[in-house]
């Protein structure tokens, strides 16, 4: 090794060390911490850190002597996996079709800035506003049941549009398509046209061309746009919460409750589990697409 | 040397006149004319005060200021944040303001101090709710659950241990207390309710509600079931494991029915869900539905013939609170019971812990109508001025001996709360 080539290794190690120091403080450190405590004992008012895996055990209670009967646990997540599910497939399809719309019918730089930008309009309030406007446009009395009401479509209110998953699915995707319609539109805007045109002059369809040509390409922003979506919705509770009227279960609620019962131990068993299923989803997604290579 | 000296000299000399200038300003701004004894402190009295919104009122701490110099920060929280944070953060408050229930938690954890009885002033006026489990005239009250007297005095100034018998140090001083009920529409139920069956009752299927804190949720649980006759507990703020599985599964089988609209933690959350027509009958607080109605929305604090549950909060301080800094606490204590701030409460649908003070701060009229459940003489008006109830109306639930003795049960912290908060989880997820 030359001096010269040392001092180059030395530089790049010298710019990453901020960004490696902020990485390591702000998140392996607290992360360490949290599987730490997971694994401490607990009484009514304080963590006793002496090894215990009672966080666990009380966490999976009954999860083998129950079966055939699903424990609190499996419950809790499956209903936080479908929920996951049913918010990722409908983030994905409406936000492929509005960055589709931006990628290809939008013919202007100027205008294609411009409406991604109306796109985050949304965003300039908070999202426990955006969530709560919801309520009274759904609720029993609110403008959707009085205007079903009013127009004779149904002679009592609609109760299952508030609290209830239908609002919970409603508002996650109101919050979080906006994650899938950035990455994706990226990865569109750089697909080179005259692929799109090659398919065409040799006879492909629309459906074709997208399925065979854009879709593929687009594969990178599509994991990307996932990725955030699925995991902002299993660590997800307050929109949960506040749109199935707390009566929903989710991962993110049983830590919550755990906090507020003063139980750190089992609160940070619980996030460990979480981050846990959370990180195998991620590593599926990208055994799908290498996402560092495509980028 | 000299010159560090005479310029150490001269800066604090500056910086006190400018201190004192503004401290007489702000005297002179609020047309403070008893004199000015705070001038003469030369640092100025501020004490954080952690709490939940029911005491933290901005004209509390402004008249605070006005009668003591003392300057209230408010820290507000949820009554679970505000246990978290007494755990985990002791030194980031002065004055703390909780519950009673919540002591079996936060005393054992050595990071908050009592009082001493002997430097309250008002102590021996402080109602026999607090130190006897009886009202004034003698009727002895329920005691299920954590009532403040079963946790009122400890053994000792660093004791961590609760004594049967009054001792000079206060886990907290009282201040606030009420009797929780259902609230209902009458508009939408347009029939009598007189029993806490109701909750649960297929009728209103979709349109009840309860407190989303699991350790209230399942008193109120508890009082439906022994209403419905299901089942009578020995302490219902204490139940065993057999007893927390009969609850919840009373509870989860109503759930699953689609009984209930949605769980409520926050103050605002009920009112929302009551005034939007969303729950017909759920509990509440007395304040909620006193707002519901100021919305022109007709909302009874209904009386039911199984009894209240009851709850009441004081002032104690963190462990890291000494010299001067206890010496306001205790002026502020003192402050608290004198009556302005006693009276303020009542006016809230509240009851001050300091009958003889509030009384003294109020008008006649405005006693008769919250404390002896008369017809109100006149309109009768929030604190800040606003129109609760005309002339005529008589209070839900009556006077405070009706009130407050027929308190059933207090909100508590069992001694099985882990297996509990499982059952909750399970409950939620079934």
């Amino acid at each position: 090794m030359t001096p010269s080539t040392l001092t180059r290794h030395m530089t790049a190690w010298a710019q990453a060390t901020p960004m490696a120091a902020v990485f390591f403080f702000f998140f392996l450190v607290p992360l360490a911490l949290v599987v730490m405590v997971s694994f401490w004992d607990y009484n009514d008012y304080e963590m006793i850190p002496t090894f215990s895996g009672r966080g666990y055990t009380e966490t999976f209670e009954g999860c083998l002597t129950r079966l055939p009967e699903m424990c609190t646990m499996f419950k809790t997540y499956a209903k936080t996996l479908k929920l996951a599910a049913l918010v990722w497939a409908l983030t994905l399809l409406i936000g492929f079709t509005v960055a589709w719309f931006l990628a290809f019918h939008v013919r202007s730089k100027t205008w294609q800035i411009a409406l991604s930008l109306v796109c985050t309009i949304p965003f300039w309030t908070s999202n426990v506003i955006r969530m709560i406007a919801w309520i009274p446009l759904l609720g029993r009395n609110g403008l959707i049941n009085q205007g079903l009401l009013g127009l004779g479509l149904v002679d009592r209110p609609v109760e299952w549009l508030l609290f209830s998953e239908f609002s919970v699915v409603l508002a996650l995707v109101h919050l979080f398509t906006f994650f899938m319609v950035i990455p994706i539109f990226n990865s569109m805007i750089r697909i080179d046209r005259s692929l799109i045109e090659a398919a065409r002059d040799a006879g492909a369809s629309g459906w074709q061309t997208l399925w065979h040509v854009v879709v593929p390409l687009s594969k990178p922003g599509i994991v990307i746009g996932s990725i955030f979506v699925l995991t902002i919705v299993m660590g997800d509770f307050v929109t949960v919460g506040v749109m199935g009227g707390q009566q929903i279960a989710s991962a993110g609620k049983v830590v919550q409750t755990h906090l507020d019962a003063l139980q750190f131990p089992v609160a940070a068993a619980n996030a460990v589990i979480l981050l846990g299923v959370t990180l195998i989803i991620i590593a599926t997604l990208s055994k799908l697409v290498d996402v560092r290579k495509e980028l | 040397m000299t010159d560090e000296t005479t310029k150490f000299i001269g800066l604090s000399r500056r910086s006190l006149l400018k201190g004192a200038a503004g401290v007489a300003g702000i005297a002179a701004g609020s047309g403070a004319i008893t004199g000015f004894p705070y001038v003469k402190s030369a640092e100025p009295k501020v004490l954080r005060y952690l709490g939940t919104a029911v005491n933290e009122g901005d004209d509390i701490a402004k008249k605070c200021f006005e009668d003591t110099g003392i300057k209230l920060e408010y820290i507000t929280a949820t009554t679970d944040d505000v246990s978290k944070r007494v755990i985990t953060q002791p030194n980031s408050f002065d004055v703390l303001d909780t519950e009673y229930f919540s002591l079996r938690k936060l005393i054992p954890s050595g990071n908050i101090l009592p009082l001493n009885a002997k430097k309250i002033k008002q102590f021996d006026n402080i109602t026999p709710v607090f130190t006897k489990g009886a009202l004034p005239n003698g009727k002895k009250i329920g005691d299920q659950g954590t009532a403040p007297w079963k946790v009122l005095y400890l053994e000792g100034e660093n004791s961590k241990t609760f004594s049967k018998t009054p001792t000079d140090w206060v886990t907290l001083i009282p201040t606030v207390y009420n009797a929780d009920t259902l609230g209902i529409r009458p508009d939408l139920i347009k029939r009598p309710v007189n029993s806490w069956a109701e909750l649960l009752n297929p009728e209103f299927k979709g349109k009840a509600s309860i407190l989303n804190i699991p350790s209230i949720g399942i008193m109120d649980a508890a009082m439906v079931v022994e209403a419905t006759g299901q089942y009578k507990y020995a302490d219902k703020g204490n139940m065993t494991r057999a007893e927390i599985d009969l609850t919840m599964k009373i509870l989860t089988e109503a759930k699953k029915a689609g009984q209930f609209r949605a769980f409520w933690k926050d103050f605002n959350e009920s009112v929302n869900l009551m005034a939007s027509g969303e729950t017909v009958i759920q509990s509440m607080w007395s304040p909620a539905v006193t707002k519901v109605r100021s919305m022109g929305i007709p909302c009874i604090f209904q009386p039911l013939k199984e009894g209240y549950r009851s709850w009441a909060s004081g002032f104690c301080v963190s462990k890291g609170v000494s010299g001067a800094k206890l010496d306001w606490a205790y002026e502020f204590v003192n402050w608290f019971l004198s009556g302005w701030a006693g009276a303020y409460l009542n006016r809230q649908g509240y009851y001050s812990a300091v009958l003889s003070t509030a009384k003294a701060n109020m008008d006649a009229y405005e006693w008769a109508y919250w404390m002896e459940g008369k017809p109100a003489e006149k309109d009768i008006k929030s604190p800040t001025g606003q129109l609760l109830e005309k002339a005529g109306a008589v209070r839900d639930g009556g006077s405070y001996d009706d009130r407050m003795g027929n308190v059933a049960c207090w909100n508590a912290v069992m001694d099985e709360n882990d297996y509990m908060v499982r059952k909750w989880n399970e409950f939620i997820a079934s």
